[in-house]
């Protein structure tokens, strides 16, 4: 089967029903999303397909065929990071780090489709990503950081080059 | 000239007519009072209307989530346009502050304003006509007790002629008869009891019982099922969806704790529901069961018989295996989904209210229709905010329409004996671009629940 991943496509030979998560860990090795519960319950899995924000855990890549999957590596590099990973340096925002990419990919979603969203509308998306280690607010100033940062990253031309 | 005199006669008779209507129609206004002290109001009078305000679920109508309560201003789609709730704190100017007890308790009664204007039957006084005086009173006491807040809603948006209230007399005179309710007296005072919650403050006919063209329940159909807010309210008479049989003990577990082992998790406008039953003393709620079993009446040996034999497999637990290898409902894949996205919740043998619900065991999955399974899958059930709450993800941004058919075909073949369903394609279309409007809210919808009432407001 064919996954579109991060702008390149990939012939993955699993059982359709895996979910996406196993298949972007052991197959594909982008380790970014993270096993939580495996329930839908905790967002760690947390991708974006088609620009909207899933849980990979719950979802079979049979239904993924021909749709765009980006995770928390198609965002940036590490001498390139995007605005949102970039935002999430600045604020030193992470404890263990454990729900961190699941938090940027929902944010990410978010800015993608709403640029302008506002505190209130930040806090509620990303109620269904727990952290363990309460460092909610600083995961906020970072994602608040990032819907500054995009805008400009928006407006300059697509070098990447944004020095800290 | 014999067909002179008749065109004569037949206008006087209009003129009659529409003048009696007049009078019918107009009603009084009732003189402003000044707001109330608080002072004036006895204090387990106030505590007791706190109580039947949630049974009457006033809030879930008269707050905006998230705004002050009972400020009004909520958005109630209708099929004749959108009514937005009333202010119904003591503001002198937006609320009912200068509303006298009289007011309140016509308005309750009669279903009229205390300007004289006829109330939208939105407001369930087809229901609360039946609440009595002194639960009124202490209705009354409650309300004028709450903070006021100066807020005036949006202007209805209704078409000509419903937007004259004046067509509101005509509709009582079709389909509304007023009276506080009358005690059966061939039922004991347990059931008695319950239909007085149930028809009355409880108006939980307002959606579990089929309206009419005109926005009448049907009174024939009395709770045989009915639709609020995009969900079907199921039937609470014999014509009920759920595979295990209802009965007092098993309804009145539900009502109380909002959920039953047999049953699942109340979701939907139901979840705040039961939420705000919360108040109610388990007499009250166990009058509402008695009652409401009754209604549902000794289901056939045929069905009793396949609910006891469904609960005996249930207790060997899910029925697994196989699943992947099921090539009939569209192609497997309905099946695959299920197994991947579904089983890890809804077979891992968790109990409830936690653990997902064995589907042979819902309402949903064997209901008539397909809207609450669409629902579900779509949207989930939120985590209420601050407590622990049954949850469940949706799948909406995953799940194309045609995948949700899929999976709903595999559901409805695997998990029930009922015929698939054959609209789902254009239900999950027209519910996601809200053509076909849907709430979402939290298993306990406490965010509205009257105990969470003053926190904040007060
Ligand atoms: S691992 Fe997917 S939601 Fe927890
Ligand atoms: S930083 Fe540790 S779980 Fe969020």
């Amino acid at each position: 089967m064919k996954l579109n991943v991060n702008g390149s496509t990939h012939e993955v030979d699993a059982d359709p029903a895996t979910p996406l998560l196993y298949v972007l860990r052991n197959d594909l090795e982008l380790n970014a999303a993270k096993f939580g519960c495996g329930l839908g319950q905790c967002g760690a899995c947390t991708v974006m397909v088609d620009g909207k924000a899933i849980f990979s855990c719950l979802t079979p890549i049979l239904l993924l065929e021909g749709r765009e999957i980006k995770t928390v590596e198609g965002l940036g590099t590490i001498d390139s990071p995007g605005p949102m990973q970039q935002a999430f340096i600045e604020e030193q925002a992470a404890q263990c780090g454990y729900c961190i990419p699941g938090m940027m990919m929902r944010a990410q979603a978010l800015l993608q489709s709403k640029p302008d969203a506002s505190d209130a509308e930040i806090q509620v998306t990303l109620e269904p990503n727990l952290c363990r280690c309460g460092t909610h607010m600083r995961i906020l100033k970072a994602v608040k950081r990032a819907r500054e940062l995009m805008k400009t990253a928006a407006m300059a031309p697509a070098s990447g080059e944004r020095k800290v | 000239m014999k067909f002179g005199r008749f065109l004569t006669g037949l206008g006087a008779l209009i003129v009659v007519g529409v003048a009696g209507a007049f009078v019918y129609a107009w009603k009084p206004e009732i003189a402003p009072i000044k707001p109330p002290e608080r002072a004036s109001f006895d204090q387990t009078l106030i505590e007791h209307g706190a109580k039947l305000a949630a049974v009457g679920n006033c809030t879930a109508c008269h707050t905006n989530p998230g705004g002050k309560s009972f400020a009004g201003g909520l958005t109630i789609p209708t099929p004749f346009g959108t009514i937005y709730s009333s202010n119904i704190t003591p503001d002198a100017e937006t609320g009912i502050g200068t509303w006298s007890e009289a007011a309140f308790q016509r308005a309750m009664r009669d279903g009229v304003g205390r300007k004289g204007v006829h109330l939208y039957p939105a407001f369930p006084y087809d229901h609360f006509t039946n609440v009595s005086d002194d639960d009124n009173r202490a209705l009354y006491a409650f309300l004028m007790t709450r903070q006021p807040v100066t807020a005036t809603p949006p202007p209805n948006e209704l078409p000509f002629p419903l937007n004259v209230r004046l067509v509101l007399a005509g509709w009582k005179m079709l389909f509304f008869r007023d009276g506080a309710y009358q005690a059966d007296a061939g039922q004991n005072e347990e059931w008695n009891r319950g239909a007085y919650l149930v028809n009355g403050l409880g108006h939980c006919g307002a959606c579990h019982t089929p309206r009419n063209s005109l926005g009448a329940e049907k009174a024939s159909l009395h709770l045989a099922g009915g639709e609020a807010e995009g969900w079907s309210a199921f039937a609470l008479d014999g014509s009920s969806s759920a595979p295990v049989v209802w009965d007092k003990d098993s309804l009145y577990t539900y009502l109380r704790q909002g959920w039953h082992p047999d049953h699942g998790v109340a979701n939907g406008p139901m979840g705040e529901v039961t939420g705000n039953l919360g108040l109610l003393p388990d007499s009250d709620i166990r009058a509402m069961a008695t009652y409401i079993a009754s209604i549902m009446g000794e289901p056939s040996a045929e069905r009793r018989a396949n609910s006891d034999k469904l609960l005996e497999e249930i207790k060997s637990g899910p029925i697994t295996s196989a699943i992947s290898n099921d090539q009939s409902a569209s192609g497997g894949k309905g099946a695959a989904i299920y197994q991947a996205a579904c089983a890890v919740c809804h077979e891992n043998g968790r109990p409830q209210p936690f653990g997902g619900l064995d589907l042979r065991l819902s309402s949903t999955v064997n209901a008539p229709d397909a809207q609450n399974a669409i629902n579900m899958v779509l949207y989930g059930l939120p985590a209420a905010s601050g407590r622990t709450s049954a949850i469940m993800p949706g799948f909406a941004d995953v799940l194309t329409n045609n995948q949700l058919n899929d999976l709903l075909g595999y559901l409805r073949q695997h998990f029930t004996d009922q015929a698939a369903w054959t609209d789902v394609v254009q239900r999950a279309a027209d519910t996601r671009t809200g053509k076909y409007h849907v709430s979402v809210r939290p298993s306990d919808g406490i965010e509205r629940g009257p105990s969470n009432i003053g926190a904040e407001d007060q």
